[in-house]
């Protein structure tokens, strides 16, 4: 196989993921919750994934699929070539110093009876046999990376603020020098003075080890600062993906729109009212979902077709892909944004 | 508020949660019935431990002339029926009672902690057949299955105090599973996989530190309990062979000086109690100073 395919080849490739939990309930029929839902995407070497979307439609699950911290049900993911789903348990452990993740909590991801140093070593002892003492300098080294002081590594977590605690688990993460990092929401329990930091720092690092990240976040904002590409997640399925700047300028999928309408304005006086969409009600049960598009339940453009069949993916215009009925029935968009065309609401 | 906030961001190093054992030996140290505790069951585990050294006389040692002696100065408790000296047996009675606890205790521990992490940790269906073995044995009325035991075996402190730690060993399993279960939800344990770390070096660096409080506290009553058992088989004429003495036999064999000399009861009796009586302090104190579920006010 010549080098040119090889690289090529996107670093994570996931196809038609589903992960569900089961609940199982005395005299009930067992409740079943389908989280993720048919997803696909692929994140290049050094490339930057945003994924987005509200509580509960699935996003943390991906990253912990990709992981392979909770089952799957069915779909392929593909790290580096290798298939995941299929290697054995030894296999696994061997890939995951490959992949590492960061995780929402700061306060919680740190165990809080083991020093900085005991946590950053651990990838050390794990994969390289090192013990802690034969590990120290390469700690030293880490905290260093992360811009905290080496002569914090005998410290407990308790003796950190959040965003250093931060600072500590991504050094854990960097430790063995992984491809791929998953952010599971890695900047969302910080204030946002130390967001900004952490932000710069895991760019930096990105640069500096052509890092590819999987990032997982609620706040848009943040997203389109870091993301080289954005996939916008509903009810477990992805609706809308593409490169950061046109799904944030042009968006293809009603409920991309509504999610950056929600975006605060700095300025309220230039605030745009009329512009704001407003989603009513919640978040569908994901162990009942809706018939057809996911989105139907709330989306103000919604058709009759919406309410029975399952839009496919269409290209968009300007790079990513959106599944949403508007562009082929009613007024077929065709690949065009909601922005260019003149959609009236329906209801 | 900006008081409030303030307030809270000076003392950071004092965060609720912390684990700091600085924290930790700062709370036991004010409370003062547990450092009394400590120092009291330090005094009697040293001069149990250093009997042969400190004590007057040898435990069999008899003196004839002074039997059922009150306290003198040569005899400082009185002496038994034998005219054996009350002190140097309860020093050396000590010895007995206190290993027999630690022994039943240490067997508690060998079988219940690492079973308990297992079932925690693995959950479905290993928990599932742990529980319900665990369950069964609980059943058993400790001192009751411990009399069979002896009953099959003959007298033999060894082996009653072994059949004790078996009884108590699914005490231990539900304290351990259960703070197990609580830890495993944690982020930190899942940091720990997605590393690669192996589930053995998961429980036994991630969990068991973790765990450390509730089963501390727990160790230190179960050691009361034990005590009091051994005690009781003792007295019974089940535990330790006359003449060893150990506390319950000497209170078993005061019994029948009770009418003409009390004193004999009395002393292995507040010997007991005073031992089972710091465990239980040291229990409480540990549990106020290490416990986070039962902290008051926030």
């Amino acid at each position: 196989m010549s080098q040119q395919i090889v690289s090529s080849q996107p670093l994570v490739e996931v196809k038609d993921l589903s992960v569900t939990f089961s609940k199982k309930r005395l005299f009930k029929p067992t409740r079943v919750v389908r989280a993720v839902n048919g997803v696909s995407f692929e994140i290049a070497q050094g490339e930057t994934l945003g994924l987005v979307g509200e509580s509960g439609s699935g996003k943390s699950t991906i990253g912990r699929a990709l992981l392979k911290l909770v089952p799957m049900e069915s779909g392929s993911v593909r790290f580096d070539n290798t298939e995941l789903t299929t290697i054995s348990r030894a296999e696994m452990r061997r890939m995951r110093r490959r992949m590492q993740m960061v995780f929402q909590d700061p306060y919680s991801s740190l165990d809080p009876s083991a020093t900085v140093a005991a946590s950053i070593s651990e990838p050390f002892r794990v994969h390289e046999g090192l013990s802690a003492k034969q590990a120290w300098s390469r700690v030293q080294e880490l905290l260093e990376v992360v811009g905290l002081r080496p002569s914090h590594a005998n410290r407990y977590p308790y003796e950190f603020s959040g965003g250093q605690r931060q600072r500590v688990a991504i050094a854990r993460a960097l430790a063995l020098t992984p491809h791929l990092i998953v952010c599971d929401e890695a900047v969302s329990a910080l204030d946002v003075s130390t967001q900004n930091q952490v932000i710069n720092l895991l760019e930096d690092l990105r640069d500096e080890f052509d890092l590819s990240y999987l990032f997982i976040a609620h706040d848009l904002a943040i997203v389109r600062h870091i993301a080289h590409r954005v996939a916008v997640m509903y009810l477990g399925h992805i609706v809308e993906s593409g490169p950061a700047e046109r799904t944030y300028q042009r968006p293809a999928h009603p409920y991309t729109q509504a999610l950056l309408s929600a975006i605060p304005i700095p300025n309220p006086e230039r605030s745009n009212r009329a512009g704001r969409i407003l989603l009513r009600g919640d978040l569908p049960d994901p162990a009942n979902p809706p018939s057809g598009c996911p989105f139907q339940t709330r989306c103000p453009y919604a058709m009759d077709v919406c309410r029975e069949v399952m839009p496919a993916m269409t290209a968009v215009d300007g790079g990513g892909q959106v599944a949403c009925h508007l562009q082929t029935a009613g007024p077929e968009l065709n690949g065009r944004s909601l922005m260019d065309a003149d959609v009236e609401v329906v209801r | 508020m900006s008081a409030d906030t303030a307030m809270m961001r000076e003392p950071s190093v004092q965060r609720p949660t912390a684990p700091g054992i600085k924290r930790f030996l700062r709370r036991f140290a004010s409370n003062k019935l547990a450092i009394t505790a400590t120092v009291l069951l330090g005094v009697l585990i040293t001069t149990s431990l250093a009997a042969p050294l400190l004590a007057p006389y040898p435990p069999e040692a008899i003196d004839v002339v002074n039997r059922l002696a009150g306290p003198s100065p040569e005899h400082w408790l009185g002496t038994d029926s034998l005219g054996r000296d009350t002190l140097s047996r309860l020093m050396h009675g000590g010895r007995v009672s206190l290993a027999a606890a630690a022994f039943a205790v240490s067997i508690a521990i060998t079988f219940g902690v690492p079973l308990g992490l297992i079932a925690g940790y693995l959950g479905s269906w290993v928990d599932w057949i742990m529980g319900r073995g665990a369950d069964v044995l609980m059943t058993f009325p400790a001192v009751i299955l411990a009399i069979a035991i002896i009953a099959a075996t003959g007298p033999g402190l060894v082996n009653a105090m072994a059949a004790l730690g078996v009884v108590y060993a699914p005490r231990l399993f539900r304290v351990v599973r259960g703070a197990t279960l609580a830890v495993r939800e944690e982020t930190y344990v899942e940091a720990s996989v997605s590393i690669g770390t192996p589930a053995y070096s998961i429980v036994t660096r991630r969990v068991l530190p973790n765990i450390l409080s509730p089963l501390l506290v727990q160790i230190s009553l179960m050691l009361a309990a034990a005590l009091l058992a051994e005690a009781a088989l003792s007295l019974l004429g089940l535990g330790v062979v006359p003449p060893t003495p150990s506390w319950g036999n000497l209170l078993g064999r005061g019994f029948t000086e009770i009418r003409t000399t009390p004193l004999l009861v009395w002393f292995p009796g507040i010997a007991i109690a005073l031992a089972t009586l710091c465990f239980n302090l040291i229990g409480d104190g540990l549990r106020d100073s290490l416990g986070r579920e039962t902290r008051k006010g926030d």
